[in-house]
């Protein structure tokens, strides 16, 4: 990828361009308080951070209209937030606190609004995809005009659902949008050492699914190709594929020591294709932000993350008799609980 | 020299057909490959080739011919010159003679297979359904069409999606006539994906729909089972309650007939254990078709558990505008006093046979049908169990970990003091399903099987 260069796109305005710095930022904060509260106990099992993504969701978002459906893997924090859901129950439901998004029953790689039409948070590599074009499948038959991303990784790009709902998305013109995040390493596996392609967009071809190579450390490139990629969808032309070639700064998960890459690699990338400092960057050199403007958007973010693990550590814990609700929508015995 | 040609056996589950149309006819001169007849089996209407060459020189059985054994003698090839009048017919394998095609009954006669056994009486402490209603006599799998049919037409949300669903009209004909009235938004034929189409499904549920899936056999839904396990059962429970998965993954489970080991498996006990699911799992054909509509209208995941050769056979089914069953409640079919046996699905036939004959001998046994396994109705058997102080359980899954096991432990927790026996799990063997046939019959559950475990706990 090139040297950062700031893109200068003549279709965003100066708001539009501060809200992404925003939405990125408050990403990359979340995400490191998240990292820091992991460290502190508070967060328990696998926490998988989207710290280096952040362009992906916003530019993505950016293209979305209300009423689009979204649905990811387990590195779905920034997913959430750039959609719009509330911090504090993010934060308390990695907390597994009541006043979490699942009342602490989901964890980090299980959440889901409704309200927000964000369809989880998955743990399984794969699974959400054909879940994806499910819901796709739901807009078409409901006769809405409705878009859903279906967002999964390059290390999911080689499973198998993946290549059956290509299958299934094109021969029923489902709108589905397929985001593959190449974030360039499956877990600890480098994409040259897993996947028969360094172009995993042109893997929709034989479905006849037409897709592109996004610059996903570009947060208007991404928008960009997402407002083509919905306006196909919406035409009722079927699903589009849009690889978006991108870079995670920390490891797979908290507890990986991240040894399958070099600490220069990593540090290179920051310091030449950081997507939140582009944008910094467009904005003070396109004269549309002060540094005291931005400072101003720090400070705010800073606030609300401040706040969302203030909340998550005071929430309390679920009480106990929610083990036992949410297994059914209606009134079952359970197994263990049936007293003759 | 004279050839029989016998009545061809066209499904691994097929007993009998109808002899749809002869396409030669007699003195008509046949080579192999061409066309003979068409023949209707339960599942779809075959065209059947000859084998030999030769001259018709008679045809056995008329057109329009039901209820046809599979081996009967349905016509005879002779060679030139020879004189079919003179040929004498042997009877059919170890079915009734096959009636001469001028005996042949004028109107179709509605017959049940043979192997199925006279229709039990059913004796349901509490009826499913208003005494006096109305009743006809429908086979499984016309019952399990109808459900769908009704669901459908109540609530457009519903539909259905598998393999062969629509234009072949259902790989066992379930689907039969569905595409027809629902047409193919509703009815929707899928590729050989199981894993995809049912995460398609999955998502379409998350999405406000009600899906049924069909897997063309629950053996294929293993290829499936991460995305009904961990994204239909689980996500209820994930999402603090925001958002299930309210559809039916249905199709056939258990044994069909010498399909192997791969084609043969209940899954019974699988999907009973795990929490987020419904599991029911019918004998009858009312109890399939009140389960299904149930099933349907659930805000739950339900796993449909159906029978390949329970398809066939026919049952009373009441005449009712809506008729439901609800799950977790079991079915007592004959109320007894000696012991207890407890079934579900194909088991049934064995606990009812067992029952028939251990009255014979004067044990007066109590057969009750689970019919859903998740929930299952504890109540029922526990009271039962404290009436008889004996309890046999019947089916087809393996031993370990069986439906059975749990209902044994369960006895025991909440009716200890009332046992004079242990419990005894009758079930398939441990073993992966044989092909041959004798194998085959050794590695299921038997009758005698389950009379000799009656006798056992009732130390008689």
């Amino acid at each position: 990828m090139a040297a950062r260069k700031p893109s200068a796109k003549p279709n965003v305005s100066p708001e539009e361009l501060k809200q992404y710095y925003h939405d990125m930022l408050l990403i990359r904060r979340f995400e490191e308080k998240a990292g820091q509260l992991y460290g502190m106990g508070l967060i328990g099992g696998f926490c998988h951070l989207y710290i280096g993504q952040e362009a992906v969701v916003v530019g993505l978002e950016a293209a979305a209209s209300e009423g689009d459906k979204r649905i990811t893997s387990y590195r779905d924090h920034g997913h959430m937030l750039a959609c719009g859901m509330d911090p504090n129950g993010v934060m308390a439901e990695l907390t597994g606190r009541e006043g979490g998004y699942s009342k602490g029953k989901g964890g980090s790689m299980h959440m889901f609004s409704r309200e927000k039409h964000f369809y989880g948070g998955h743990g399984i590599v794969g699974a959400q995809v054909p879940l994806g074009a499910g819901l796709a499948f739901a807009d078409a038959y409901l006769g809405n005009d409705r878009v859903t991303f279906a967002y999964f990784g390059d290390g999911a790009a080689n499973q198998g659902q993946v290549y059956e709902t290509f299958n299934m998305a094109s021969i029923w013109k489902l709108p589905v949008i397929f985001v593959i995040e190449n974030n360039q390493y499956a877990m600890g596996t480098a994409q040259k050492r897993s996947t028969s392609t360094e172009e995993i967009y042109t893997r929709g071809a034989p479905y006849g699914i037409p897709g592109e190579l996004v610059d996903g450390m570009d947060v208007l490139a991404v928008k960009e190709a997402g407002e083509k990629a919905v306006a196909h969808c919406r035409a009722g032309k079927g699903p589009y594929i849009l690889e978006v070639k991108t870079y995670r700064y920390r490891g797979h998960s908290m507890s990986d020591p991240a040894k399958y890459r070099t600490r220069e690699e990593v540090q290179k990338m920051r310091d030449e294709r950081d997507p939140i400092q582009s944008v910094r960057d467009l904005l003070l050199q396109g004269k549309h932000a002060t540094e005291d403007d931005l400072k101003a958007i720090d400070k705010n973010i800073k606030d609300i993350v401040n706040a969302s693990a203030e909340f998550s550590k005071e929430s309390p814990e679920p009480a106990l008799e929610e083990l036992w609700t949410d297994i059914y929508a209606d009134e079952v015995p359970q197994g263990d609980a049936v007293e003759a | 020299m004279a050839t029989e040609i016998l009545m061809p056996a066209l499904s691994p589950t097929m007993e009998e057909g109808t002899l749809a149309k002869w396409l030669v006819k007699e003195g008509d001169t046949v080579s192999s490959g061409d066309i003979l007849a068409e023949i209707e089996t339960d599942k779809a209407t075959m065209e059947f080739e000859a084998v030999d060459e030769g001259i018709v020189g008679k045809l056995l059985i008329a057109e329009g011919t039901e209820g046809v054994k599979v081996n009967t003698p349905i016509a005879v090839l002779v060679e030139e010159g020879e004189d079919a009048s003179s040929i004498e017919t042997s009877s059919g394998g170890d079915t009734a003679p096959a009636p001469a095609a001028e005996e042949a009954p004028a109107a179709p006669v509605e017959a049940a297979p043979a192997s199925a056994p006279a229709t039990p009486k059913a004796k349901a402490v509490e009826p499913d359904w208003p005494e006096g209603t109305e009743m006809k006599t429908q086979t499984v799998r016309e019952a399990l069409r109808d459900a769908m049919a009704e669901e459908m037409r109540n609530d457009p949300n519903v539909f259905v999606m598998g393999e062969e669903v629509a234009e072949y009209q259902g790989a066992y004909k379930v689907t039969q006539g569905l595409l027809d009235e629902f047409g193919s938004k509703r009815v929707i034929d899928t590729p050989i994906t199981e894993h995809g189409f049912a995460g398609i499904g999955v998502g379409a549920a998350f999405g406000g729909l009600k899906p049924i899936v069909e897997f063309m056999t629950f053996n294929f839904a293993m290829q499936a089972i991460d995305q009904i396990i961990n994204s239909a059962a689980k996500t209820l429970y994930m999402s603090g309650g925001q958002m299930g998965a309210p559809m039916v993954f249905r199709g056939p489970n258990g044994a069909a007939a010498r399909v192997g080991a791969q084609h043969s498996q209940d899954y019974a006990a699988w999907y009973a254990m795990v929490p987020g699911l419904k599991v029911a799992m019918p004998y009858s054909a009312a109890d399939a078709k009140g389960l299904l509509k149930s099933a349907i209208r659930d805000p739950n995941p339900v796993i449909f558990l159906e029978n390949e050769i329970l398809y066939g056979r026919s049952f009373e089914v009441p005449v009712m505008d809506d008729f439901t069953v609800p799950f977790g409640k079991a079915k007592i079919w004959r109320e007894g006093t000696d012991v207890t046996i407890v079934s579900f699905g194909i088991g049934m036939t064995y606990a009812l046979e067992a029952a028939d004959k251990l009255a014979e001998d004067g044990i007066s046994a109590e057969v009750i049908d689970l019919r859903t396994l998740r929930p299952i109705d504890y109540g029922t058997v526990i009271e039962s169990v404290k009436k008889t102080n004996r309890c046999v359980t019947v089916e087809e899954g393996w031993p370990v970990g069986s439906i059975g096991n749990h209902l044994s432990a369960y006895i025991m927790q909440n009716a200890f003091d009332w046992l004079d026996a242990p419990v005894i799990n009758c079930t398939g063997k441990d073993v992966p399903m044989p092909y041959a046939a004798n194998l085959e019959k050794h590695a299921l559950i038997t009758t005698a099987e389950v009379i000799d475990a009656v006798r056992q706990v009732t130390y008689r």
